[in-house]
Order: structure tokens, then C-alpha cells, then sequence
């Protein structure tokens, strides 16, 4: 009895350690591409081991795009422009690829191997991002509908990011999904703590990452997200600047103005914040802190249906009309609007008639 | 029969009467998700029938040489499907790297194949039907090449089908099934022809 058992270990191991043998020799001589050069938008240098995916090797390198499924091949987002040695598409990558972008050489990254010297380009702003393992530290109730979001930055423990700009956060499986989703967020931290990463999340009735942020998210859980993205944030001039944005779009605008007031900044800032009433109202302690802390800095809340009881004495009105009422010396401002597509279009028709030129109005729409 | 007839029999009737695919319904996954396109069909029909042929012969050899003097056969479920995993990823690499033309036409089906339980089966049918190696041989690529018959045969049905009108609570798999069903009693009428097993 003892011996067929031990005989039944002995062969099986023998037959699978001959098996795994063959398959390092294999792998050391046929699978063995030596080292490749990738070379990125015509001047940065990588040298990797050739022969895998070009999304794991730019991984490797620190080189993050961004990608839904792990490297399966079935979420089609990693898709990067290999200008030189790519040879033929792999027909699982062909779902993916439009004939506009097979003229421009886009590839799948997870599903293109590097075999020999290659040329790609991807877009700069993702040589900066990076994903990040994070604990949640903290969620707190700003309204009725919006929580506030604290991240602590695990693995990396920083992040290098501009104010305004926006990360995407991980939702796992979950009852609403039965795959990884990503959704954007801007982050509402200031820049210089770099070692958090802060959100406001309004819920979206049925929306996949707000509800799993509102009902399952808890202090101490585990969230990945990466980033930083986006062309939104505070312009190096001199201009004074008039910030519009509602609900959860106080997001980006905080940050810049905390980013501001803890570099002195002395541009004259407005930030025109509409609500409803005084329950959607959130963070006003801080904004009276920032005005405190930078005195050319005025923050006006206005309610454009004010109940009763809610005894206001601000600004009445519809948020353009307060803009163009309040706002002072436009033509020579910029303005920075974050909210939804109906808001910002109807601010920028404001702000335009106001004489504001429209490339000095940045925007960040969110559906 | 004689004994020099006996493997090519087996080809034939592995091809037709006994069709993997159609008499066994084994390899039933890939044959309704691959068979949308007749040259996708193809590409892994020849890789079915490349694979099934070797790998059933590999494991003759470990299974009449290692399993049987030991008295392991109960292991052989196990040991085959090690087998045709490493034999399948070495392959792989070898076409990958020698020769790009193959391996876009079929290099991409290998990793399907490790798991299509056709291949498995064929090996386990060896064993049953007690055949010998020249035997195997050619029941493996009779076999494959049944299979390769059955997706093709399927994958022309299905060219036409997208021009049909299908009952929407048929459309898909559903209507791919019945059609399996009636291509696997068509297959019924060689079964009188050649009889093994």
C-alpha cells in the first residue's frame, strides 16, 4: 500500500519535474528575445526583457497605462501607438482596433510582445502615473449626499500631482458589477499632502462606483487608484481668477485654492458656489479658513431656492446670474468651472458675454 | 481485418461513424464560440487535429511505458493532462518564435486547446479501446481531422444562418445547438459503415 503510494508521488513528480525541465530549456533558448530597446515619444530609453506583453514591460519600467482587465485582452483600453517594429496585429487584438486606428499604428499593449527593437508614443502626462494601494482613512457626510473620501497612500506612499487633476478609483466586483470598473474623481486634497489623496463623492442613484462608495465602502478598507490625470488646473499667470462649481465639482476648486493660499498666492480669487439650499451647502468652515488665510480670496455661496428655515441671508439666484452680478473686471480674468455639462455650458455663455475670451475658461464636465 | 488495415479504419471511422465531436459531443465549447467564421474555424481546426495527433501519441508512450509497468492507471487522467498542457505551451513558443505566419494562424488557438476536453478525450478513447501505437497515431489525427470537419461544417451553416430569420429567443447558442443536434443525426447515418470501439 505504502509503496504504490510512494511509487504514484514518485512518478508523477518525476514526470512533471521533466516536463518543467523541458519548459525552462525551452524558455531560456526558444523563448529567449535578449534584451529590447523601447524607445518612448522619440527620446526616453528602455531597455526590457524582450519576448513579453509591452504593457507588462512598461509596467515594469514605471511606465503605467491605464487598463481595465489585468492584461486579459478584454477591456481594449490599454492601447498604445507602437510607430516602429510592430509588425502584424494579433487577432485578438483586432475587436479592438477601429481602421482609422490601424492607419495610425495603434496596438494593444497587453496583447503586442516585444520582440525586437520598438518606437511607440503615448500621450506625456502618463509618464507621472502610477497605481496606488490605499487604505481608507476616513468617510464623512458633507451633505445629505456627498462623502468626503480621505485615502491614505500605501504602496506608492506618494503622489506627485498638480491641483485640480483627477484620479480613477477601482471598483471591485460587487453587486452592481460583475467586473472591475474604473470611475474618475478629482481629488480635493491639497498637492503638498502627497501622502493623501481626498474625494467628494456625490450618490448617483444606480451608479456603480457612488453606490459603492455610499453603501459598502468602509474606514479601513483597501481601495487601488491611479493617476494623476487631466489638464485642469491653476494656469501660471497673473490674471485674477473666478471659480464656478456646485456639489461635489467644489472638489477640484478647493484644492486650487488651498494650493494657493499655502503658496500666498495675492490673485484675486472669487469662488461662485451655487446649492440649492442650505442643506446642500458643505465646507464653509474651510472656505472661511482660506479666505483667513488669503485675504484677496472671496467665497460666495449662493442658494437658488432657499427655504424658509433656513433663515439665508447670502446671495439669491441661479449661479450664472450671481456671476454676472458679482463678478468683477471678467475681460481680464480666467475662470476655472467644474460641474455638469448643462451647468458649465450655461456658465461659459456667461462668462463669454461677460467678454471673458473663451481659451482662458478651463473646465472640468462631469456626466 | 487485418492487422495492417486495422489503423486506417480507425481513421476513418474516427473522421466519420465515431466523430468526436458530433457522436461524443466532446469539445463542445470551442466548436459553438470559435465557429462564427469559417477561416477562425479552420485555424483551429488544424490545430486540433496537429495537437490531437501528437499529444494522443505522447501519451501512448508515457501511458504503455511509465503508467502501465508501474500499475498507475488510475493516474492517467492527471499525467495526460500534464502532458498535453506542457506539450501545448511548448509548442507555442517554438511556432512563435520560428515562424510568424503560423503562429497568427494558429498560434493563438494553442492556449484554447489545453483545455478543449476533445483532446483529452481522444487520449482516454486509446486507452479504452486498447489500440496500439500505429493505431493511436492515426486515431488521433482522424479524430482531428473529425473535429476540423464538424467546425467547418458548422461554421458554413452558420455564414448562412446570419442572413436567416431566427426566432429571437433562438438566436446564438440556441440555434447552434439544434443545429449540432441535427448535423450529430445526420452523422448517425454513416454509423452502419465502419464500426470500432
Amino acid at each position: 500500500m505504502i509503496t504504490t503510494l510512494i511509487i504514484s508521488v514518485l512518478i508523477i513528480t518525476a514526470i512533471s519535474a521533466l516536463l518543467a525541465l523541458m519548459m525552462v530549456i525551452a524558455d531560456a533558448t526558444v523563448g529567449n528575445y535578449g534584451e529590447v530597446s523601447i524607445t518612448i515619444n522619440g527620446d526616453k530609453n528602455l531597455t526590457v526583457r524582450g519576448g513579453q506583453p509591452l504593457l507588462k514591460a512598461l509596467v515594469s519600467e514605471g511606465v503605467f497605462i491605464p487598463s481595465a482587465c489585468g492584461g486579459r485582452g478584454s477591456c481594449g483600453l490599454c492601447k498604445v501607438k507602437v510607430v516602429e517594429g510592430g509588425g502584424e496585429y494579433l487577432p485578438t487584438e483586432l475587436p479592438w482596433i477601429s481602421d482609422e486606428e490601424k492607419e495610425q499604428k495603434v496596438r494593444l499593449s497587453c496583447q503586442f510582445k516585444v520582440k525586437q527593437d520598438v518606437s511607440i508614443q503615448i500621450p506625456e502626462e502618463l509618464f507621472n502615473v502610477r497605481q496606488f494601494d490605499t487604505t481608507v482613512e476616513s468617510i464623512v457626510d458633507l451633505t445629505h449626499d456627498i462623502k468626503q473620501v480621505r485615502l491614505k497612500l500605501n504602496d506608492p506612499g506618494t503622489i506627485d500631482c498638480k491641483a485640480g487633476q483627477f484620479i480613477q478609483f477601482q471598483v471591485p466586483e460587487y453587486e452592481l458589477t460583475d467586473e472591475e470598473v474604473y470611475r474618475a474623481y478629482s481629488m480635493a486634497s491639497v498637492p503638498s499632502d502627497n501622502t493623501h489623496i481626498e474625494l467628494e463623492i456625490r450618490l448617483v442613484p444606480n451608479g456603480i462606483c457612488t453606490t459603492y462608495v455610499h453603501k459598502h465602502l468602509k474606514e479601513g478598507d483597501s481601495v487601488t487608484v491611479n493617476g494623476p490625470y487631466g489638464d485642469f488646473f491653476l494656469r501660471d499667470t497673473e490674471r485674477d481668477i473666478i471659480c464656478i462649481a456646485g456639489g461635489s465639482g467644489m472638489a477640484p476648486i478647493k484644492s486650487i485654492l488651498l494650493d494657493m493660499a499655502e503658496k500666498k498666492s495675492t490673485r484675486k480669487a472669487m469662488y461662485f458656489f451655487g446649492a440649492r439650499s442650505k442643506r446642500d451647502l458643505f465646507l464653509l468652515d474651510e472656505m472661511k479658513d482660506i479666505e483667513k488665510n488669503m485675504p484677496s480670496f472671496t467665497f460666495v455661496p449662493a442658494l437658488s431656492e432657499p427655504l424658509e428655515e433656513d433663515k439665508w441671508k447670502g446671495e439669491v439666484g441661479l449661479i450664472t446670474d450671481v456671476v454676472r452680478r458679482m463678478s468683477e473686471n471678467a475681460t481680464e480674468s480666467e475662470a476655472y468651472l467644474c460641474g455638469s455639462p448643462g451647468m458649465i455650458d450655461a456658465c461659459v455663455k456667461v462668462l463669454t458675454e461677460l467678454g471673458m475670451p473663451e481659451e482662458r475658461i478651463y473646465y472640468d464636465k462631469f456626466a | 481485418m487485418s492487422d495492417m488495415l486495422f489503423p486506417l479504419a480507425v481513421f476513418f471511422a474516427a473522421a466519420f461513424t465515431n466523430n468526436i465531436l458530433l457522436t461524443n459531443y466532446l469539445g463542445m465549447c470551442s466548436f459553438l464560440s470559435v465557429s462564427k467564421e469559417i477561416e477562425t474555424s479552420a485555424g483551429l481546426g488544424i490545430a486540433v487535429t496537429f495537437v490531437m495527433a501528437v499529444t494522443t501519441a505522447l501519451n501512448w508512450v508515457v501511458y504503455h511505458l511509465v503508467l502501465l509497468p508501474f500499475g498507475l492507471e488510475y493516474l492517467r487522467f492527471i499525467v495526460f493532462i500534464i502532458v498535453i498542457a506542457a506539450f501545448v505551451q511548448l509548442i507555442e513558443m517554438v511556432i512563435e518564435r520560428y515562424s510568424e505566419g503560423l503562429y497568427f494562424a494558429l498560434g493563438i488557438f494553442l492556449p484554447l486547446i489545453t483545455v478543449n476536453c476533445a483532446i483529452l478525450g481522444a487520449s482516454l478513447f486509446m486507452v479504452i479501446r486498447e489500440y496500439s501505437f500505429m493505431t493511436t497515431f492515426f486515431f488521433g489525427i482522424g479524430s482531428g481531422l473529425g473535429w476540423f470537419l464538424a467546425i467547418m461544417a458548422m461554421a458554413g451553416i452558420r455564414q448562412k444562418l446570419k442572413t436567416a430569420k431566427v426566432p429571437a429567443g433562438l438566436e446564438g447558442p440556441g440555434i447552434a445547438l439544434i443545429i449540432a443536434g441535427f448535423m450529430a443525426m445526420a452523422f448517425m447515418g454513416f454509423s452502419g459503415m465502419i464500426a470500432i470501439g
